[in-house]
């Protein structure tokens, strides 16, 4: 009996509910497939894009190989060392940004790079890992929907970072940074109250920042995006150029390679953030539906991975990931597609980068880590 | 077994569930939230609260993400389907330029086939302003590199020329690149990436100043060629065009020798770089054209004119054809097909010998005595004179009551004459009582079927009318009638009457033609080098009548005779300059006053200024009976028509007979005696 129940609960310890290699190693398999969908995708346009470079897309499969790896890698650690250490990751990356301040290397008349002897990183990009986890550990710490303290203090932990990011200047990533730290704080029950508050007081602050703290190349944008024929040769060419491009693909598109103002230098930088305007303006609507429907399927496992997580920090978490990956998406078809000002968001999952597919890397491995080693506490339950 | 298993997990995962919340959450927090044990009614109401709020919150979420997707989706619609054919038009129009392909500009030459005006390369530098070069620096560096002399002005005009220029379309830095600066910057080419070498074709006259008045020139169109083309809904065909005709046979062959611009489709990428061609659509070169002239007799007239100011006309008679037209002083059309300077515009324009006005089309003169001889036609026709009828020539002609002298140019007069010793000597006052008889309308009618007064048609717009004076013209122009004292002078070629040495040529080839009249033109024929050659058209006489209508034919051939007098007779004023001529010539001298003389006083050319010295005109056709050339000849201030002009009209009839085209029709082999009157006997040939 002894020996019996001992080999029992060995096997029960080592009992998972799904004995596939994948659930043993806490991954995620629609997710997995998603991105894959999504890689095939990105080599796809990016061939064209890139003008035909073939090494563009190896070091594109090599990324996204990389970052899938990454992705398992983070999935494998419980949610809680993530809540634990959040506050640590927090406080390095304010450090950081503040060096960049001090220090930081100047790029396209912003400082957004900090050279640490071996490696250049953007400390803002950090933050759209860290925001999120931050408000969620702190928020689920106590009672939901939080008290009047503690969503002060998550304002604060918001808006701390996102002040250091605007001081760069870079209002985009600041933006996503407030808004994904926002969700957060959303989906834990922010209080109608203060949003209407924070609707007027924002309104309210909108001329202050008008002018006084945005500067003058983003006032240009946003001139621009209201009329871009008003310059159109300079700040307003990208934006025309762009919405040619799209327009002009039509329901089934010019074809692959055959998009003139892919192929033709109109567009800029087509191979990062107007990468959808070569999709579009090459495969037409088809393949913006193509795009969302690929998005939709891992945004759908997102939500539903969130619905059946029951402890406060994985919903939040989640469910803060999810949208600002949403958010991602609007931002940046909306910039392609003249909606929105143009501000630096690639697509996510189709341009070329490293770094923003490493952010969503580890977002998307934290998702899969809250859903995989939740379901130990399910088991308990029952 | 299960039951085991069960507790067993219970165990298990009880106890990983309290390391995990402890984990997670911190002690104290743990025991306020988390303690289903303690409190499970109140956690319960709790979590269920929790989750109804969550549930709410991510519904929100969800419900927001849609209708961003919702926005996404109607955006695209817009643009791609809504919008589509706009945006395609665009797409297009950015990426598919039609360039323009120039039609080479149709070859003129000579009767001879001899090259007047032809096209040549000639290289220019072009700059294709790009956001990300400084155009200014460049234009700095190539002006260093290449010694274009460019003044800082220049460099800022062109800097500032980059900016307004429409996309693709690109600045010339610099034109007709020498060979050594074509190839300093080949060279260096890999510093200016948006600059570029250009070729095109530009217009040449090889002969400089010879037939300048005759060819004219072409030159850069301008707002008011722009205008007028787009009236005549040609302005289609220029595009891409830079050169157009501005005088001249360039002028009035336009559109024959220019040509149908072709074009070119091409695809142009963002910087306006060509990466193919997708259709090609050539040009129809212009037609060439073939002149009447003869570059060897241009040059010959520049050559006897030496620094007389004046003009020469030669015609064959039979065709009209004109074979040579030459005013001086003449000047370089190359100046304006390059682009002429104001300095150079400037000199030409008070050059005192007024080099752009063509004399022999738009100098109006007093045609004096060398119209004596188609008056004579007026009177023989209108009954007034018979060719033997005799009169008293008296050193002047008065009208009744008036004492207002018509002196005649020999103080003492000629004595009796009839017709042909009147033209042969030119004798004033035989004319004077012909106009008085005649009266101011019939001269005007048979000036005006003559041509005078009206446009020679021939194929150069640059012609003015003259004055074929009237009762009706006097008082449009003066509000005066008309006195008798008018119409005298009218009679030796002065008064209000004035001609266009084109004019005269013209009534003289309609004499010297017994009546068919032709109109002198340049232009023989047309070919199109894209058809092998071909003639597309030969020049179309138009005259309407074709013959100037006479009672008695042979009318004609009695003033012909007067004329051969001049040349030919014991008396005639032009015998000194036709001496031991090869050939038998028939003319008429004339000698303009430019100012009027005082009653009793006498010409004095050295006392006058030069301007107002007399103007000398002749005109002479030979070989006699059948004329293959007629000379025209007007040389301004310069004296006696029979001493200045009448040489240097022979010469160019030596020179076309005899050197240029000897072997022809010299006169008949056997010469016929005729006795013309008080004019004398003489052989004709």
């Amino acid at each position: 009996m002894d020996s019996n129940s001992q080999s029992s609960l060995e096997h029960v310890n080592n009992h998972q509910p799904h004995t596939n290699i994948f659930a043993r190693y806490h991954i995620d398999m629609p997710i997995i497939l998603g991105m894959i969908l999504a890689l095939c995708l990105s080599l796809f346009v990016l061939y064209s894009a890139s003008g035909q470079q073939m090494d563009m897309l190896i070091r594109q499969v090599i990324r996204t190989g990389a970052a899938l790896i990454l992705m398992i890698i983070v999935a494998q650690i419980s949610p809680k060392y993530y809540a634990k250490f959040s506050i640590y990751l927090y406080l390095i990356g304010i450090v950081l940004l503040i060096m960049v301040e001090l220090f930081g290397d100047i790029s396209k008349g912003a400082q957004r790079w900090l050279n640490l002897g071996i490696v250049r990183v953007q400390p803002s990009e950090i933050f759209k890992v860290v925001m999120p986890l931050m408000v969620a550990a702190f928020l689920s710490r106590d009672r939901l929907p939080p008290k009047t303290v503690n969503t002060v203090l998550a304002l604060i932990l918001v808006g701390l970072p996102t002040a250091l990011i605007l001081m760069q200047p870079d209002l985009g990533t600041a933006a996503l940074v407030a808004v994904s730290g926002f969700i957060a704080i959303f989906i834990a029950g922010l209080s109608w109250w203060w949003i209407i508050c924070a609707a007027i007081a924002g309104g309210a602050a909108l001329p202050v920042m008008w002018n006084f703290v945005l500067h003058d190349y983003q006032k240009q944008r946003i001139y621009t995006l209201l009329d871009p024929t008003s310059d159109p040769l300079g700040a307003g060419y990208h934006i025309i150029q762009s919405k040619i491009a799209i327009g002009s693909g039509g329901i089934y598109g010019k074809g692959w390679l055959q998009g003139s103002q892919s192929q033709l230098d109109f567009l800029p930088e087509p191979h990062t953030d107007f990468i959808f305007a070569v999709l579009s303006e090459e495969t037409g609507l088809i393949g913006f539906l193509i795009l969302m429907a690929i998005y939709i399927f891992i945004i759908g496992r997102c939500i539903m991975i969130t619905l059946n997580t029951h402890d406060s920090f994985g919903r939040i978490l989640c469910a803060a990931y999810t949208f600002t990956f949403v958010f991602y998406i609007f931002v940046n078809i909306g910039m392609v597609s003249g909606i929105l000002p143009v501000v630096g968001v690639p697509l996510p999952l189709i341009s070329y980068g490293g770094t923003a597919m490493i952010t969503l890397s580890i977002s998307f491995g934290m998702i899969m880590s809250v859903n995989t080693h939740k379901k130990v506490r399910i088991f308990q339950e029952q | 077994m299960k039951d085991t298993f069960g507790s067993l997990q219970n165990k298990v995962l009880g106890s990983k569930k309290k390391h995990k919340t402890r984990a997670l959450f911190g002690p104290e927090k743990n025991k306020k939230n988390h303690r289903p044990e303690n409190d499970g009614g109140m956690v319960r109401k709790n979590l269920e609260a929790e989750n109804a709020l969550f549930h709410s919150r991510m519904f929100i979420c969800i419900g927001f993400s849609i209708l961003l997707i919702i926005v996404l989706f109607i955006n695209l619609y817009y643009l791609q389907v809504i919008s589509y054919e706009d945006y395609q038009t665009r797409s297009n129009e950015n990426s598919i330029k039609v360039v323009p392909v120039v039609p080479p500009r149709g070859i003129i030459y000579d009767r001879n086939h001899v090259v007047l005006a032809d096209n040549r390369p000639v290289y220019h530098l072009v700059m294709y302003p790009n956001k990300e070069i400084n155009t200014r620096k460049s234009i700095e560096e190539l002006n260093v590199l290449l010694g274009l002399e460019l003044s800082e002005k220049e460099i800022s005009n062109l800097a500032f020329q980059a900016k307004t220029r429409k996309r693709f379309a690109g600045i010339e830095v610099a034109d007709l690149l020498t060979e050594e600066q074509i190839a300093s910057f080949s060279v260096n080419s890999y510093r200016f990436p948006n600059t570029q070498v250009e070729a095109n074709l530009k217009r040449f006259y090889q002969f400089a100043d010879i037939a300048t008045h005759a060819i004219g020139y072409v030159s850069r169109i301008n707002q008011a060629d722009v205008d007028k083309l787009t009236a005549e809904n040609k302005i289609d065909n220029y595009e891409g065009s830079t050169e157009i005709g501005k005088l001249g046979i360039e002028k009035f062959y336009e559109d024959e020798l220019h040509g149908e611009t072709g074009s070119r489709e091409v695809e142009v990428n963002s910087h306006g770089q060509v990466i193919r061609t997708l259709k090609f659509n050539p040009p129809k070169p212009g037609h060439d054209l073939t002149l009447s002239l003869d570059i060897r007799l241009q040059y010959y007239a520049q050559e006897i004119f030496g620094t007389m100011r004046g003009a020469i006309i030669a015609i064959e008679p039979s065709s009209g054809e004109i074979l040579a037209m030459y005013s001086n002083p003449s000047y370089d059309p190359n100046l304006f097909v390059r682009g002429i300077r104001a300095n150079e515009y400037k000199r030409l324009l008070n050059h005192s010998g007024h080099p752009l006005i063509n004399r022999a089309t738009q100098g109006g003169y007093a045609p004096a005595s060398t119209v004596k001889p188609l008056l004579c036609i007026m009177g023989l026709n209108e009954g007034l004179i018979k060719p033997l009828g005799s009169f008293f020539g008296p050193p002047a002609f008065k009208l009744p009551n008036s004492s207002h002298l018509f002196r005649d140019w020999r103080a003492w007069g000629h004595g009796w004459m009839d017709l042909y010793r009147a033209i042969e000597i030119s004798a004033d006052t035989y004319f004077y009582d012909l106009a008085y008889r005649a009266g101011i309308s019939t001269i005007h009618s048979y000036l005006d079927r003559f041509g005078f007064g009206r446009s020679t048609g021939i194929d150069i717009k640059e012609e003015s009318l003259g004055i074929n004076p009237s009762r009706d013209w006097k008082r449009a122009r003066f509000n005066q009638p008309w006195h008798l004292g008018d119409t005298v002078p009218i009679g030796i070629g002065q008064g209000y009457w004035t001609t266009t040495l084109m004019q005269l040529a013209k009534a003289h080839t309609t004499l010297a033609n017994r009546g068919q009249v032709r109109t002198p033109h340049l232009m023989r024929f047309i070919t199109d080098p894209s058809l092998n050659n071909e003639k597309v058209r030969e020049y179309q006489q138009h005259e309407e009548p074709p013959v100037f209508e006479i009672k008695d034919k042979e009318n004609w051939n009695v003033c012909r005779a007067g004329m051969y007098l001049v040349v030919n007779g014991p008396e005639g004023t032009g015998r000194r300059a036709f001496y031991g001529a090869k050939y038998k010539a028939a003319g008429k001298s004339g000698t303009a006053q430019v100012v009027a003389i005082k009653q009793g006083e006498k010409y004095n050319a050295r006392a006058l200024k030069v301007e107002h010295r007399d103007n000398a005109l002749f005109v002479a056709y030979a070989p006699f009976f059948k004329p293959r050339i007629l000379v025209a000849i007007i040389l301004e201030n310069e004296g006696g028509g029979s001493s200045k002009a009448a040489p240097v009209a022979r010469k160019l009839m030596d020179k076309y007979l005899v050197d240029l085209y000897p072997g022809g029709y010299m006169g008949e082999t056997i010469p016929q005696q005729a006795k013309l009157g008080m004019g004398g006997t003489v052989m004709m040939q």
